[in-house]
């Protein structure tokens, strides 16, 4: 009997819930969650508000479950867009090495050099605030590492036997990279998309925090924690409910990382 | 008579430079004026103690380097490779049935049950139940993997095969079930073998010629009683006195 992964269930289970409630924010919340005066402000958590309220009166529930569900879109378009770059860059310097390899990874150690909230400051800076150029801004941070992790996969298996003997076969390069390397960097790249999703929570809720965020109405985690720092005295629990729903999201998504990690060394 | 060959090599040499983009190393030459050829239905020996270039040269036969000097020719339209160590040359992500249709699939067989069949006679001929199709290459034993590995390279219908160390990494009793199968495939589908190996007693059960490296160079060739009993070489008199 194999050992059971508990990090993988406890992970899954505990995303699982999240991503329930969030998908449930998506269709109804208690409140509409930008309406004001729904009850009296900085209202205690309560049967009728069970998180309390804001300073506006605005269901504090309401909120988080929509902030909640704009936080998890940004992360989880940031990660693909990261991914789906960095892995494509990563495949092709890996895979082919030689001059362009050396280049593309020179730059990549440049645009690392930057720090990150730096880089999506510029292209907020550029493009403007709101939902979509945060998430454009903070997919193009995570290329680099993305990159760099899928070069040195690809590149451990550019020349092991079972891909020379597709290539003695007459495969082309788009044919091994997809189908005979790519499954097998897997046990790699998938804890390197949950850090990176993790990654992804944390720097949006910096970016709303500082303000180049996502704008109202539009709410997420970053921007309501920003919100709650103003009213720490009247409302602590609005801090801590938003600060806890972060950690409890990221934790999550850690624990399913730490599990694929886990399998991965097992060795399936 | 003129015999029909599937391989020729005509004074290859072939080196190369150690450095990086920047530095340009000094070329190391791995094979020196090396000639030999490989005639229809015979099983070559390479034989040739550990960095002698045997692995080198297989390569340049496969097309992977490019000689310094000389040339390959193959009589035999694409040459197939089974390589020493049956799992890494087995993709671990895929299922048996996968890995041994992935050859058909890239030559553009588009039937699927054209290609199930074909899988169902290779299977058949290298003497593996059914029950491996489904199984992952880590669930095998390292004689199945092996026999995998040859299906692989024969469903393909090659008429050459290079063969590298392909029963070193197997235990002695494998090792002898899998040389009868080379054999036997031998004479049923009509397939020419360069054989490397550095075991002088597995190459006398299955070779007909041999020939001995060292460093680089052919030092001895023939038939391979002529070399057991008569050996000319002193490298190939040591290599004999080693195994007994």
């Amino acid at each position: 009997m194999k050992k059971r992964n508990w990090y993988l269930i406890f992970g899954s289970v505990l995303a699982g819930i999240v991503a329930a409630f969030i998908v449930m924010g998506f269709i109804w919340t208690p409140y509409d969650p930008t309406e004001m005066m729904t009850g009296p402000k900085f209202d205690a958590p309560s049967l009728e508000h069970i998180m309390g309220t804001d300073n506006f009166g605005r269901d504090i529930f309401s909120r988080i479950l929509q902030g909640a569900g704009s936080t998890a879109l940004i992360a989880l378009s940031t990660v693909l867009i990261g991914a789906a770059a960095g892995i494509f860059v990563g495949a092709v310097t890996g895979y082919f090495g030689g001059i362009v390899d050396e280049a593309l990874m020179r730059f990549n150690d440049a645009l690392t050099a930057f720090p990150s909230v730096l880089v999506a400051l510029v292209v907020v800076g550029v493009l403007g605030g709101g939902k979509y150029n945060v998430i454009l801004a903070l997919g193009i941070v995570f290329i680099p590492s993305f990159a760099r992790v899928s070069r040195t996969a690809f590149a451990a298996l550019r020349n092991v036997n079972y891909v020379k003997s597709v290539r003695l076969m007459g495969a082309n390069p788009a044919r091994i990279i997809c189908m005979h390397i790519l499954p097998n960097t897997m046990s790699v790249l998938l804890p390197a998309i949950t850090i990176g999703f993790n990654n992804a929570v944390l720097a949006e809720a910096s970016m709303s925090y500082l303000g180049i965020g996502v704008k109202p109405p539009d709410a997420s985690l970053g921007y309501m924690l920003s919100e709650a720092q103003g009213m720490l005295s009247l409302a602590p629990w609005y801090a801590l409910w938003t600060g806890g729903v972060i950690v409890v999201m990221i934790f999550a998504v850690g624990l399913i990382g730490e599990g694929l990690q886990r399998r991965g060394k097992e060795g399936l | 008579m003129e015999e029909e060959l599937v391989l020729e090599v005509q004074n290859v040499s072939c080196g190369y430079r150690d450095g990086g983009v920047f530095s340009r190393g000094e070329v190391q030459e791995v094979l020196h004026d090396v000639s030999f050829n490989v005639r229809r239905g015979e099983i070559m020996g390479l034989v040739g103690e550990s960095g002698t270039g045997k692995s080198t040269l297989a390569k340049l036969i496969l097309g992977m380097v490019k000689p310094t000097s000389g040339k390959v020719i193959n009589y035999s339209r694409r040459p197939q490779m089974i390589f020493q160590d049956p799992f890494s040359s087995l993709n671990p992500a895929f299922t048996v049935k996968r890995i041994m249709e992935e050859p058909l699939k890239i030559q553009g067989v588009k039937n699927r049950q054209e290609r199930e069949d074909r899988v169902m006679e290779m299977l058949r001929l290298v003497e593996l139940p059914e029950e491996c199709l489904r199984a992952k290459p880590y669930e095998l034993s390292g004689g199945q993997r092996q026999r995998v590995s040859i299906a692989v390279a024969l469903i393909q219908k090659p008429k050459f095969i290079i063969a590298d160390e392909p029963v070193s990494a197997l235990d002695v009793t494998i090792q002898a079930q899998i040389l009868k199968l080379l054999k036997k495939l031998r004479r049923e589908l009509d397939l020419s073998f360069l054989f490397i190996s550095h075991d002088l007693n597995v190459v006398y059960q299955l070779c007909d010629r041999v020939i001995v490296m060292k460093d680089g160079q052919i030092v001895e060739r023939g038939d391979v009683e002529r070399i057991y009993d008569n050996p000319q070489h002193e490298y190939t008199k040591q290599l004999l006195a080693a195994v007994e």
